[in-house]
């Protein structure tokens, strides 16, 4: 069994590195349907795995780089990515997310800042879980309502409608955001990513967790548009991220390859599967994978507090972690390969 | 006209936005230095981990090359695989919010 690990030629282990196909895979098909790099959830994998931390980052990052890409060019194809609304987040993104990492470094020179932030993370992960959720409630409400008067409910209708009243700030200059069918001030996209970027540069994570359902309920964005637009965000910062990290010297580029192998095929089956599985459905999902990560917090949490439990709880972190993983990346493949089957037979049966 | 003083606005801001990232990105990193042990290394590995010590900035360009060029192969290749299935890879069919 010897041939199934491989020597990482720069952090100097060796690494199974099925694992790291699997695990690139699983979070190629969670990336691709979500618009999330995802790196709460690879990072404890690469742990398991035996990965020095120290290349854990950027090693992620800059496979992430490669399957966004990839993700990004399909879901245009299929008119998910909104490049106008990309363009100008990505201003408020960054000077955010700078922002959010000074202020982190100011607040950790005050003193222990850890505990802080994740509880921080975690509000903001309850409030993510509870936004999805009620959101979901108030529409199966809205359709039982039209179904009780004899109606069918417009397929556009939401659940949350936030960015109604936002959309009715009209500080110039204004902006048509023709494939969100948006028209808004700039400033709100701006101030939007501003605020998921300031958030994401605090928690140290890439921010897709929170962007995603910010472009869904600030916004207005359509699921699928979302989901697309977010991926094109990831895409910009993960080639960005992975040079930044490579000329640090903190890239294990065999191991970034060998993901890769995995994740882009992943993302391409998620990509696809969001052609098949509704707006809603979607964000379901997302909120399982949310209340995932809100889990592990919460377990990492608990292990700090009483050391005669941490390493449990740790443990118990990265099963939910990988179970979460695993789960959700099996749901949306079965999805995909439903509807795949769906298509090919309707096509068949056409013909 | 408006056009340009857009374009005039926002690519300063863009610029100024990216050097604060860069500048922050510099200042987190950690003092060590890792060096890769090329002793039992044959091959492209060795060849990678060479490259990686005597050079970041080459080996940072051979990354940034490298992972978009595999990426879009590799995603291409699945494409291929889905397009003969039966898989109508061009539009969505779903349009619900």
């Amino acid at each position: 069994m010897d041939w199934m690990y491989m020597l990482m030629p720069i952090a100097g282990v060796k690494i199974f590195w099925p694992g790291l196909i699997i695990l690139g895979l699983g979070m190629g098909i969670i990336g691709g349907f979500f618009g999330m790099g995802g790196a709460w959830m690879i990072t404890p994998g690469l742990n398991i795995l035996g990965f020095p931390m120290a290349f854990a980052v950027g090693t992620d990052i800059a496979h992430m780089a490669g399957k966004s890409l990839i993700s990004t060019l399909r879901h245009g194809k299929f008119g998910n990515v909104d490049y106008k609304l990309g363009f100008i987040m990505i201003i408020g993104t960054v000077v955010g997310m700078e922002l959010g990492a000074q202020m982190l470094m100011w607040l950790e020179r005050l003193g222990n800042i850890d505990l802080v932030v994740r509880l921080i993370y975690v509000a903001l992960l309850v409030f993510i879980t509870w936004m999805v959720f009620s959101d979901v409630q108030k529409r199966k409400a809205k359709d039982r309502a039209a179904l009780a008067a004899g109606k069918e409910l417009d397929k556009h209708a939401v659940g949350l409608e936030w960015h109604k009243t936002l959309h009715k700030i009209k500080i110039p200059p204004m902006v048509h955001l023709n494939v969100a069918g948006i028209y808004c001030s700039m400033w709100l996209p701006i101030f939007v990513s501003f605020l998921t970027g300031w958030l994401a540069g605090i928690l140290g994570i890439g921010g897709g967790l929170i962007r995603m359902p910010s472009l869904i309920y600030l916004l207005g964005c359509p699921t699928h548009v979302a989901v697309g637009t977010d991926l094109f965000e990831v895409m910009i910062s993960g080639l960005y991220g992975a040079a930044t990290f490579t000329y640090k010297g903190r890239t294990e580029l065999v191991a970034a390859i060998i993901m890769l192998c995995g994740a882009a095929i992943g993302a391409q089956i998620g990509t696809v599967a969001t052609k098949y599985i509704k707006g809603y459905g979607i964000r379901i999902a997302f909120g399982w994978a949310v209340i995932g990560c809100l889990v592990s917090i919460i377990l990492k949490l608990i292990g700090g507090w009483i050391p005669s439990v941490k390493s449990l709880c740790n443990d118990g972190a990265t099963v939910v972690v990988l179970g979460t993983v695993t789960a959700l990346a099996v749901v949306i493949f079965l999805g995909m390969v439903k509807g795949a089957a769906k298509e090919i037979a309707d096509k068949k049966a056409a013909a | 006209m408006r056009k340009l003083w857009k374009t005039l606005v926002a690519l300063p801001a863009a610029l100024l936005a990216l050097c604060g990232t860069a500048l922050a990105a510099g200042g987190g990193a950690s003092p060590v230095v890792i060096v890769s042990d090329t002793r039992d290394l044959t091959g492209i590995l060795a060849w990678w981990s060479h490259l990686y010590n005597e050079s970041h900035l080459q080996f940072t360009i051979l990354t940034v090359i490298l992972i978009p060029v595999l990426g879009m192969t590799l995603g291409l290749l699945t494409d291929l695989v889905m397009k003969n299935i039966g898989i109508d890879l061009s539009k969505r069919d779903v349009a619900e919010h």
